[in-house]
């Protein structure tokens, strides 16, 4: 155990260590840092090229945006409309309003089932209650069919990015991986190799597995239908074959009308994967005698979103259709990959969401893991405005922390407070100015630069110099001009 | 014209030669500029540490300060997109109807240092001369929040001597973040290596932009790297004439 936890990141926002710390072992990792930089930049040109084919694309997200916003603000009316067409359908739809009572809700149907074994579709949802370990412990064997959840299953790792899970292995990785986990001691590194061996893998497994667990990307309201697309036919086949369909969707995911996926799919294949279309698009409702699984159950997760729902600037992180564009178009997320959010919600999403999912007592970190660059918002199909609500959560954690005593000695909340007393000033502002000209003389050395500064300024000069304080302020030296008739340079003015 | 110039805190303190670029510049173009010296700080850093109270104090001594002034000039995008991004929400939330009146009046009329010129003066060719090889940042906020386009490279293309290197991935943030660069400083300072491949390999002699936070940050680089390579804020290479050569001290 204590192997394992050293090997492993900790996705789990609860235990996961700060951002900044988190993430030191992946920036000293070349192999990690090349194959994440190399996948997002393959990922953003894909998207790029097909987002500029699209002449209406902003108004395509200014549609996709309200759509979301609109089933956000009349969600409970349309989770109810949900039920009702879904249960007429055939379906049974279970209300969780936790990870522990949606496991045991999946859990209880298993039993129901005598279900020792399940096959799944690529869910984060399922992730973020934790669904494999427990159902694991209960003695079901789960199989993820889903190639990249494969890899990290057999491989023992864990997701870093919400589309692509295991970005951050490469293709010799693969190999390395399916050779010792399936016995296959010649398997080469061509992608064609590696996924004709994947597809032997899983064949058995759609064949004989009767039991199913999804996510859903949409439910749809007025017909109490699901849609779950993908890239690989891995879902299509997980929802056709067996006798019993779960699926486990926040509440957050409804859509009001069928008509509204003509928007949503269009910009959720080009902002997630770079394509027109996914290229497998399925869509169901209920139960049909003779076609796909005959018990089909929903479980509608509410896990803290309700709560995000009821504020008005971070309701907004609930309109996100996970296509993870975000991510991909993230500075920081490039660097350091998915692991060091410790949560499987990495990235601009996942440093806005995770906090909230745990009522902000857990992941503090996140909110300050970004520089504010806005390049997440300005990729977003569905407009979430993620600087706005990282600088709302901000405010939300420095609240809670400025009633601790012991913040008063913190050098960033010490200094930040004494900059607001100054700022109010200016005869203080000044004055603090020539104070720190006096005392930053002792860090300055003779090529007039700061090369080493203590506490908090040390994390600047750790890897950066600063130039040292100049002379004269510009206040002073504009205080010491001469009055106009200026100086030379008035004189093409006059 | 008249207009005042908001230096902001940091150039005050640490970038006093930007200031006096911006005077001899806008001079020269005929423009009447003034000084308000109580001026501070726009509350940028208050506001993006979550410290939004006494954000909002500082947005509300800004407004005081200038909201019977014509036009106001910054040669900071990020302050400027401190006060069109942020203002409206501190005050929306924390102010009283005066204030809120008299900073949408105000709003308009707040121009950063390239808008001024080119949307205000009217001007792309400022007389300057500089004869270098000089790449651009363009900072996420001067790109993202005011959407400044091609306003900067329309003033460098009409800078006599000036031989511009388009630099790769323009728009991928330097990693500075105001104090993500500390309370993040391996990341900021792993991002910050990655751009500074990219300027390097312009093979420019100087990297500018219209924030001497993110030029701050790169010199930092540079000079512990000994890069070759210095920093120069886009008013100070405007500023620069056949008769009044650089002194580009950075």
């Amino acid at each position: 155990m204590t192997q394992a936890a050293a090997s492993h990141p900790i996705l789990d926002p609860v235990f996961a260590p700060p951002f900044p710390q988190a993430a030191l072992p992946v920036l000293r990792n070349p192999q990690l840092r090349k194959n994440v930089a190399h996948a997002i930049d393959v990922i953003q040109a894909k998207r790029a090229k097909l987002v500029a084919e699209k002449t209406d694309w902003q108004e395509l997200r200014s549609s996709a945006s309200a759509i979301r916003a609109h089933a956000l603000e009349n969600l409970g009316a349309y989770l109810e409309e949900f039920e009702t067409r879904c249960t007429a359908a055939g379906g049974t739809v279970h209300w969780a309003a936790d990870a522990p009572e949606a496991r045991q809700i999946i859990l209880d149907i298993l039993r129901r089932e005598n279900a020792t074994d399940v096959i799944k579709i690529k869910t984060m949802t399922s992730a973020e209650i934790q669904l494999n370990p427990i159902l694991e412990a209960a003695g079901v064997n789960v199989f993820e069919t889903d190639l990249a959840e494969i890899i990290l299953q057999l491989g023992e790792e864990e997701p870093s990015h919400i589309v692509v899970p295991a970005l951050h292995i490469n293709r010799s990785q693969v190999r390395e991986i399916f050779s010792r986990r399936m016995g296959l001691k010649d398997l080469s590194d061509d992608p064609h190799a590696l996924t004709a061996a994947a597809r032997n893998y899983l064949r058995q497994k759609f064949l004989t597995i009767p039991t199913a667990i999804s996510g859903a990307n949409f439910l749809i309201a007025e017909t109490g239908g699901v849609a779950v697309v993908e890239s690989e036919g891995n879902g299509r086949m997980c929802l056709t074959l067996p006798r019993t369909m779960i699926t486990l969707a926040g509440i957050e995911k409804v859509l009001p009308r069928f008509q509204d996926l003509e928007v949503m799919l269009q910009v959720l294949a080009r902002s997630a994967t770079g394509e027109r279309m996914n290229p497998y698009n399925s869509l169901w409702t209920g139960v049909t005698p003779g076609d796909g699984p005959l018990n089909f159950h929903v479980v509608l997760l509410d896990n803290g979103r309700s709560s995000i729902l009821s504020k008005p600037t971070e309701r907004q992180t609930l309109k996100c259709i996970r296509c993870a564009a975000c991510m991909n178009a993230c500075p920081v997320y490039r660097q350091t990959g998915g692991h060091a959010y410790g949560s499987v919600y990495p990235g601009p999403i996942g440093a806005i969401l995770t906090p909230q999912l745990t009522q902000m007592r857990h992941a503090q970190s996140l909110p300050f893991a970004s520089s504010l660059c806005g390049a997440c918002y300005e990729v977003c199909p569905v407009k979430i405005n993620i600087p706005e609500v990282l600088l709302e959560l901000r405010s939300q954690v420095v609240n809670q922390e400025r009633k601790d005593l012991v913040r008063l000695f913190d050098p960033m909340y010490l200094g930040l407070r004494i900059a607001n007393l100054l700022f109010a000033r200016a005869w203080l502002f000044h004055t603090a100015q020539f104070l720190g000209r006096i005392g930053i003389r002792f860090f300055t050395r003779k090529d007039g630069w700061i090369h080493s500064l203590p506490s908090v300024g040390g994390k600047w000069t750790q890897t950066r110099d600063l130039r040292g304080f100049p002379k004269q302020t510009f206040h002073e030296w504009w205080a010491s001009r001469p009055p106009a008739p200026g100086p030379a340079l008035n004189k093409e003015a006059k | 014209m008249r207009a005042s110039l908001f230096i902001t805190c940091y150039n005050d303190t640490l970038f006093p030669e930007t200031g006096k670029a911006v005077v001899s510049l806008l001079e020269r173009l005929g423009v009447q500029l003034d000084f308000h010296p109580k001026q501070t700080c726009c509350g940028q850093m208050h506001a993006n540490s979550g410290f939004r109270g006494e954000a909002y104090s500082q947005a509300k001594r800004l407004v005081r300060l200038y909201q019977d002034t014509e036009t106001v000039v910054i040669p900071s995008s990020s302050c400027v997109a401190m006060i069109r991004d942020q203002y409206p929400g501190l005050i929306g939330e924390l102010g009283n109807d005066s204030l809120r009146k008299d900073f949408a009046a105000l709003l308009p009329r707040i121009y950063e240092l390239s808008e001024f010129l080119i949307d205000r003066l009217g001007v792309e060719d400022v007389g300057a001369y500089f004869p270098h090889r000089v790449t651009y940042h363009a900072s996420c906020h001067g790109v993202r929040a005011l959407h400044l386009g091609d306003r900067p490279y329309r003033l460098l293309a009409k800078v006599r001597g000036l031989d511009l290197a388009t630099l790769p991935n323009v728009d991928r943030c330097c990693g500075f973040g105001g104090t993500f660069s500390v309370k993040n400083a391996e990341v900021s300072s792993a991002m910050l290596a990655v751009k500074l491949q990219d300027v390097v390999a312009t093979g420019a002699e100087y990297c500018t932009a219209l924030d001497n936070s993110c030029l701050m940050h790169l010199s930092g680089a540079m000079h512990r790297q000994y890069a070759g390579m210095k920093t120069i804020h886009l008013a100070e290479i405007l500023a620069t004439t056949e008769a009044s050569p650089a002194e580009a001290a950075r």
